[in-house]
């Protein structure tokens, strides 16, 4: 094979960005081959950023911002949406929160409209505060408390990893503390971190620039400027040296481990944060992967195995982000047989690069995906606009094959070895005996 | 709590001096803009359907072949089957399979239904013929290795604990039980013990049997010319042949109505509400006015039962209501997940609000959101090459093609609200219903029993 066949064509995509009097952020991305039309509003605050004693709240008041604005009863938003024949969606991150919608291009003003009244006046009651911490509630019992391998690793793996409360904590909440939270709560989050200089629109489909931008002004233009809260950093000193913790599973039938990493700044040392990516494609993607063909076949120590550059997907966080080695695997199978394999591989990749074919396999996959999530509108308005609002450059989605293409061998085997090298944490997950018989 | 240590109260921010706005009209609405499909049928019987959809380098690739079983251990063989169908061929290993794959950026995945045998993938339009290497070669000489066939035996054990660890298999089980009984549509993952007893012999056996190109589809979808895709396809899938076409399901009977079986599952911090009645394939008349009546009652996030039991009571994240084609039929399914102490409470709900269908029928505002809902989130499926390439398999599959998909608005639009109302009173009587509630019966058993019609411990 020749890497010459990984054809990039993202960079025929078009950024317009703007920035209004309040600060609101702007970026447009034409395309006037799709009948459909995204729009996206992103927020620099994430779970990270909630307040110590209520913990789950940013995720909480993304569900309270679809319920209702000064123009929007409740259940308007919903029905405006979707009786324009679109969807809609929100989710909340580590360092950002999104909300969006993508409909027929008739409806593109309607939803600038929405995202506008929300942005600019939303209605916080009592009401729907006690509905929707019900409704999160029913959201945490699905996800996490009535199924085998809830919140793993996601929510189990940081605490292990992190000391500061930000990386540690739980992201969905518990249950006591998303009880406490109130209205004053709600209406000092809106106000400290929603303000349009905080956030990021993002427009993608078949638009013209100068119309869209004079829709975008008219719509949230006279939204009032507040003050955009300083950021914090959230960097915490390296592990230094392992560390360990078991929680049990009432619903696992199998044990499971992770393996948790620190990676390098995505901000200050991109190629050093995209070896990481590539090392875990390398380690992880495909039949012939090497954790794959080690854990899974040679040794047959687990049922499935995976590597991820990034906690939540890789490039949708800031510093500090993890390297995660999740195992599930038979309870004959010692966790420490696992880790030791993973070691093993880890060395070997660090002592003896990767090949070029063998990187380059893995960078076809990459370019391939990237393709696949630039032909949903959906996909590339999300991507660009979380990649803008966390590093300032919605580029990086346009030149990540090539950057990834560009990456040596030596510089994957040296992403192996800094794993190898800076400590990390080990989440064992343990199932708890079960009393199916007691019926 | 926050940085801010004076800012506005809740009231102060939901209102501005210039107070409410008027909601934006909706601009021009643009055609739906599908492409021709080329259909061919090869001499061993594949149907080949193939489109061009430019946009970025890339081809979409599924593969439908009917999978009928013919003997007790099929779903177990099958499932080995469908493990180990890329882990090794006469030219090639599980290792070799992936890197030909990966060197054109593509993935192929294999799943096995008691229906069909699925294969699908992507890759970069211009490596397609390799694709298309891989899988005529693994068509036609697959070897299913014994220690390949060994090791994923021990796997889909595994995978089966963690699957039958689950709620939503735990209640899809005992809705499949009881809306089919034991027929073979209900055999949706083989027993443990079935597994642990399956030979790479009987595998190869089955492959040979039944993984056939009579009666199957392939259909391609991207940045191709489809007529050379359908060539190359022909040149490579040539040496695919068969003395008998693929086993289609035998159609099952359909459920009757009746009570709801409550199945106990200890510790269940939640219940799920399994309903289920009659609906309509998409070839009937009734099928538009049926999908609006649906989306009305719980298709959407618009709907009368979402914005009651979540938007208005909170017992639940989601609730959802759908169709689902069998064979020789279709089935309306009615779903969600509660906490276990208002299992009761929405039950009742979802009862009221099938009924309130009947009783106080789809106002015409209604059917208008249901309708632009209907078609604005069809136009925006089918705006990806994988979206399309699905719908056109599964319409394939039912004897239906793009023409159906392009008038398929028209049909919406034309829909009347007293067509939605008969929809509502045909299928949505909650007579009509049958179905299953999982959950710890120690704690829901009394409070759902006490409502009547249901039955189990």
């Amino acid at each position: 094979m020749s890497g010459s066949r990984v054809r990039v064509s993202l960079v025929s995509i078009e950024l317009h960005r703007a920035t209004l009097p309040n600060g609101l952020r702007v970026l447009l991305v034409p395309d006037p081959a799709t009948p459909v039309v995204g729009v996206a509003v992103h927020v620099d605050v994430g779970f990270r950023s909630e307040p110590e004693g209520r913990t789950g709240f940013a995720h909480l008041f993304e569900h309270l911002m679809f319920q209702g604005s000064e123009s929007l009863e409740k259940l308007a938003h919903f029905r405006h949406v979707q009786g324009s024949g679109g969807v809609f969606n929100g989710s909340t991150h580590q360092d950002y929160t999104d909300y969006f919608e993508v409909l027929p291009a008739a409806a593109l003003e309607r939803a600038l409209f929405l995202e506008a009244d929300r942005l600019r006046a939303p209605k916080l009651t009592e009401e729907n505060l006690r509905n929707q911490v019900d409704v999160v509630k029913e959201e945490i019992r699905l996800n996490v408390l009535n199924r085998p391998y809830g919140g793993f690793p996601w929510i189990l793996l940081p605490p292990v990893l992190y000391d500061t409360f930000p990386n540690a904590h739980n992201g969905y909440g518990d249950f006591s503390e998303l009880e406490q939270a109130s209205l004053d709560d709600a209406a000092g989050f809106f106000d400290t971190f929603y303000a349009p200089g905080n956030a990021q629109l993002t427009v993608a489909g078949p638009i013209d620039v100068d119309t869209t931008m004079a829709l975008v002004d008219k719509h949230f233009g006279d939204i009032p400027a507040r003050p955009t809260p300083v950021r914090p950093s959230f960097a915490e000193p390296l592990p230094g040296a392992e560390r360990r913790q078991a929680v049990p599973d009432a619903h696992a039938p199998l044990p499971a481990l992770a393996m948790g990493f620190r990676m390098p700044d995505p901000a200050t040392d991109l190629d050093g944060y995209l070896a990481h990516v590539l090392l875990a494609s390398v380690l992880g993607d495909g039949e012939a992967a090497r954790l794959e063909r080690r854990l899974v076949h040679a040794d047959g120590l687990v049922t499935d195995v995976s590597a991820s550059a990034g906690l939540m997907g890789s490039l949708d966080a800031r510093d500090p982000d993890t390297f995660t080695v999740t195992a599930v695997h038979p309870a004959a199978v010692e966790p420490d047989r696992v880790v030791g394999a993973v070691d093993e591989e880890l060395e070997k990749l660090a002592a003896t690069p990767p090949s070029p074919d063998e990187l380059a396999r893995q960078v076809a996959r990459w370019s391939a995906a990237l393709h696949q999530e630039n032909d949903r509108v959906m996909y590339r308005m999300l991507g660009l606009g979380a990649r803008e609002l966390l590093y300032g450059r919605a580029e990086i989605t346009l030149e990540l094959t090539d950057r990834l293409a560009a990456l040596t061998p030596a510089q994957v085997a040296g992403a192996a070895g800094a794993l190898r090298g800076a400590g990390r944490g080990v989440l064992l997950v343990e199932p708890a005996t079960q009393q199916e018989d007691d019926a | 709590m926050t940085a801010v240590t004076t800012h506005r109260t809740a009231e102060e921010i939901g209102r501005t001096a210039a107070g409410p706005r008027a909601l934006p009209a909706l601009g021009e609405t643009r055609e739906v803009p599908l492409p021709d499909v080329v259909e061919r049928t090869l001499p061993n019987g594949l149907r080949v359907l193939a489109a061009h959809r430019p946009g970025v380098p890339m081809v979409e690739v599924r593969m439908r072949v009917p999978f009928a079983g013919r003997t007790p251990d099929h779903p177990a063989v099958g499932e080995l089957l469908s493990s180990t169908l890329l882990t090794g061929t006469a030219s090639r290993d599980r290792v070799e399979i992936d890197d030909e794959l990966a060197a054109v950026g593509a993935d192929l995945g294999v799943s096995v239904d008691p229906e069909r045998l699925s294969v699908g993938g992507s890759g970069l339009a211009d490596g397609l013929p390799r694709v298309l290497g891989v899988l005529a070669d693994v068509l036609t000489s697959a070897t299913h290795p014994d220690g390949e066939v060994a090791r994923e035996r021990e796997r889909l054990a595994e995978r089966i604990a963690v699957a039958r660890a689950q709620p939503r298999t735990i209640a899809r089980e005992a809705l499949q039980r009881k809306r089919f009984g034991d027929h073979p549509i209900t055999r949706e993952m083989p027993g443990a013990e079935e597994v642990a007893a399956v030979t790479a012999e009987q595998v190869r056996a089955l492959q040979a049997a039944s993984l056939v190109p009579g009666g199957a589809i392939l259909t391609l979808v991207g940045d191709i010319d489809p007529e050379t895709a359908i060539a190359q396809v022909g040149e490579a899938l040539a040496g695919w042949t068969a003395d008998h076409d693929a086993y289609e399901l035998d159609a099952p009977p359909l459920p009757a109505p009746g009570d709801l079986l409550l199945v106990h599952r200890p510790g269940s911090v939640q219940s799920q509400l399994r309903l289920s009645g009659r609906a309509l394939r998409r070839d009937d008349d009734g099928y538009a006015a049926l999908q609006l009546a649906n989306l009305v009652f719980g298709g959407y996030f618009s709907s009368r039962w979402m914005e009651n039991i979540r938007e208005d009571k909170g017992y639940t994240y989601g609730a959802h209501s759908g169709m689902e084609f069998v064979p020789g039929g279709s089935l309306l399914g009615v779903e969600t997940d509660v906490a276990s102490d208002v299992t009761a409470a929405a039950l009742l709900e979802t009862r009221y609000e099938l009924g309130r269908m009947v009783a106080v029928p789809p106002t015409p505002e209604e059917v208008e959101a249901a309708r632009a809902y209907a078609i604005g989130s069809l136009l925006i499926s089918l705006d990806s090459q994988g979206g399309l390439a699905g719908t056109l398999t599964s319409l394939a599959a039912d004897g239906l093609d793009v023409d159906w998909l392009r008038a398929h608005p028209g049909r919406l639009t034309a829909v009347t609200a007293d067509e939605v109302a008969a929809a509502a009173l045909a299928f949505f009587a909650p007579s009509t219903f049958t179905g299953v509630v999982v959950g710890d019966a120690d704690v829901i058993g009394d409070s759902v029993r006490a409502l009547g019609g249901i039955t189990g411990p």
